[in-house]
């Protein structure tokens, strides 16, 4: 049966049905209970559940991932709400430190099946601390999994892959992309969370990105197409481990690839695509690998962030860049 | 830095038992214990001295990299974790050798992590539910908060049932006490009524640093601002210290929420093995708390109560038994393969795992063939 929803809705169903499908699972976070989140993607689900298992914890991330951790010791699979991207911060330490070592720590005595929901990403026009896209800073860490959804239907089912997985997962939820609706198929996943994926197929050069560079992605391409230009189109949807598979396969037919992300450049996840990439696939490279990034400085006031932030525009430069070599 | 007037205490430094309006609760406690179990107290406590000192040697005769002592605190540590039930979960920092051995848990396993061969190594459902050691000051305390949230969710609190009813101990010391995430642990054990106890041994130094840098309010007041009942005792008294552990555990299991113990204490040592106190507190202090020792106030209680050389001379022995075996198994032990860093960093499979393992392999092998 296929359904078309928003993100925000496909996630409130996989939630649910992964709430329906494991009574240990359960939902932690700010104002995620009665007011079903600020972006609503928990909404109706402390009514269905109960406070029980849909908690509005203390204002407090570390608290929050901390005591999450004990619940998962104690063997539940909690489900965190960070309410947006820039407060993760408070829980850094909780994360990086326990959720990713503890397991290592009991040599295989533990598993800690906790997700953690990250609102993430900018074209919003919200204040400071609310745009940020700080996935580098987990997939640095060994003892996580990253993933990130494009599209409502790998929302509704990577959440539920997410909850499945028996080691932590950080859930990036471009929240730019929460509100466009796409039509998810209810009853078939097509793929698990750790596979990227071709989007769009082209001949000339690769693109890739995650979450809400996807969509804007495959408006370059299409731009691209009109004026003769084939692009090919993945959607990472993994950002630790990263699938190079269906990169690699591409590049070696396009021999060109451009990286895209809203996160700052330096030291990023298209910074290890880049590098390697150029590993890799190097005698089939045309080009150095481009990367289009925002900008190594602190995420700028709204206002400004249309010049920060990649668009088309910087996309289909960097594609002529590649192209130009 | 000493007691106060509001410090319980039921076994003088003397070695003399006395109930006060205040602790004469505890009296039907104390005299419920039977003799076998207050020798217990008393192996526990010299035996895992014995052990430690073992430790100390071998750090110092560089075969381990760090030593943790827990000299001076083991009543404290054997009179809390006593009070505990075997379904009781313990979460420690990492000092509480003597609440580990009455887990349950082989001392060697804390040895074998500060010889560089394991971060963790056991498993709590082999120890006793004694879980492993926490190295970032006061992280345990959330996790454990979490794990009795989870036990309440369970629905094995105020069952009346002692068999199902469980509560959870957790361990941390004074310069635990300014970390966010204890204090946020304080805040989530009373939002969700956690079955809980939280035991601080207040010994006095954070590494150099004295317990009034970390507080000018008794540490014992702090928790009273966020609505947890809170007591302070002589933490050198293992009787007060089981008692006031009893009780505490007691009400959280029958559902009335969490409790807060201060056990004043005195870390005798060095914080670790890499650091020398001569540097930073005087001889004065320390012959302050040698008078004080848990230890030998103990023996002259139960030296009075008629228990004789016999008893002590062979707890004696079994120390010495400890230490020499510990140091037998101890240089025997070898570092695990190189490949086992790898195992277990996630419980699925993990690609990055596979093809390093594999490249690490192939790389040691290459000079194998070389040679």
């Amino acid at each position: 049966m296929t359904e078309t929803m928003t993100m925000a809705k496909a996630l409130n169903a996989g939630l649910a049905a992964a709430m329906d499908a494991d009574d240990r699972v359960l939902l932690m976070g700010e104002d995620i209970g009665r007011l079903g989140g600020v972006f609503r993607v928990t909404e109706g689900l402390q009514q269905r559940f109960g406070e029980g298992r849909v908690l509005d914890t203390p204002l407090a991330e570390s608290g929050i991932v901390g005591s999450a951790i004990g619940l998962a010791m104690r063997g539940y699979r909690p489900v965190v709400e960070i309410q947006f991207d820039g407060f993760i911060f408070p829980a850094f330490d909780q994360i990086t430190t326990q959720l990713a070592k503890l397991t290592a720590r009991h040599e295989g005595g533990l598993q800690l099946p906790v997700v953690i929901r990250v609102p993430y990403g900018g074209h919003i026009g919200a204040v400071e601390h609310h745009q940020e896209s700080p996935e580098a800073y987990f997939a640095h860490t060994a003892g996580l999994r990253l993933v990130s959804p494009a599209t409502p239907h790998d929302a509704y089912w990577m959440i539920q892959q997410a909850i499945a997985s028996s080691d932590p997962v950080l859930f990036f939820e471009p929240k730019s992309r929460y509100w466009p609706k796409g039509e998810v198929d209810l009853d078939d996943a097509g793929i698990g969370m750790h596979a990227s994926r071709v989007v769009r197929t082209g001949t000339d050069v690769t693109v890739v990105g995650h979450g809400a560079m996807v969509s804007m992605l495959l408006d370059a391409a299409a731009l691209a197409d009109e004026e003769g230009t084939s692009i090919e189109v993945v959607d990472l949807r993994s950002l630790s481990p990263i699938d190079y598979g269906p990169l690699l396969e591409s590049v070696r037919r396009t021999g060109r690839l451009v990286v895209a992300q809203e996160a700052p450049g330096n030291v990023s996840i298209g910074s290890e695509i880049a590098a390697t990439v150029s590993e890799r696939a190097f005698y089939s490279l045309e080009a150095p690998v481009v990367r289009v990034s925002g900008f190594d400085t602190p995420f700028p006031p709204a206002k400004l962030e249309g010049a920060y932030l990649p668009d088309v525009d910087r996309i289909l430069d960097a594609v002529d860049r590649s192209l130009a070599y | 830095m000493s007691y106060t007037a509001e410090t319980l205490q039921l076994l003088a430094p003397d070695g003399t038992l006395r109930y006060s309006d205040e602790t004469d609760r505890f009296r039907d406690r104390v005299d419920a214990l039977d003799e076998t179990t207050l020798r217990e107290f008393y192996r526990h406590m010299a035996v895992t001295r014995r052990f430690d000192i073992e430790a100390g040697n071998l750090q110092r005769q560089g075969q381990l990299a760090l030593w943790i002592p827990s000299i001076g605190q083991e009543a404290a540590q054997v009179g809390s974790g006593f009070a505990a039930r075997a379904h009781d979960h313990i979460f420690p920092a990492y000092r509480e050798h003597a609440v580990g051995r009455l887990r349950g848990l082989d001392l060697t396993r804390i040895i074998a992590m500060l010889r560089g061969l394991t971060h963790g190594g056991w498993n709590p459902a082999d120890t006793g539910n004694f879980h492993l050691y926490t190295l970032v000051i006061g992280s345990q305390a959330l996790h454990a908060t979490g794990y009795a949230m989870g036990v309440r969710f369970d629905g094995l609190v105020g069952t009346g049932d002692p068999e199902r009813d469980t509560a959870v101990l957790v361990y941390f010391g004074d310069g635990a006490t300014s970390q966010g995430d204890v204090n946020e642990a304080y805040v989530f054990a009373q939002s969700y009524q956690t079955p809980q106890v939280f035991f601080l041994q207040n010994n006095h130094w954070a590494i150099s640093v004295p317990v009034s840098v970390q507080s000018r309010t008794p540490l014992f007041r702090r928790p009273a601002g966020f609505g947890i009942p809170s007591v302070q005792i002589d933490g050198n008294d293992v009787l007060v210290s089981y008692a006031a552990t009893a009780e505490s555990l007691d009400a959280a299991r029958s559902g009335e929420g969490p409790r807060f113990i201060e056990a004043l204490t005195y870390r005798m040592g060095a914080h670790t093995t890499s650091d020398d106190p001569t540097k930073y507190r005087t001889n004065d202090e320390v012959a302050y708390w040698q008078e004080r020792d848990p230890i030998s106030r103990y023996e002259t209680f139960l030296t009075a109560r008629g228990v004789d050389a016999a008893f002590f001379e062979e707890v004696r022995q079994e120390g010495e038994d400890l230490a020499a075996d510990a140091r037998r198994q101890t240089l025997a032990m070898e570092p695990p393969p190189a490949d086992s860093m790898f195992r277990h960093v996630y419980s699925d499979e993990h690609p990055l795992m596979a093809e390093q393992a594999e490249w690490l392999a192939r790389y040691e092998a290459s000079f194998e063939e070389q040679a």
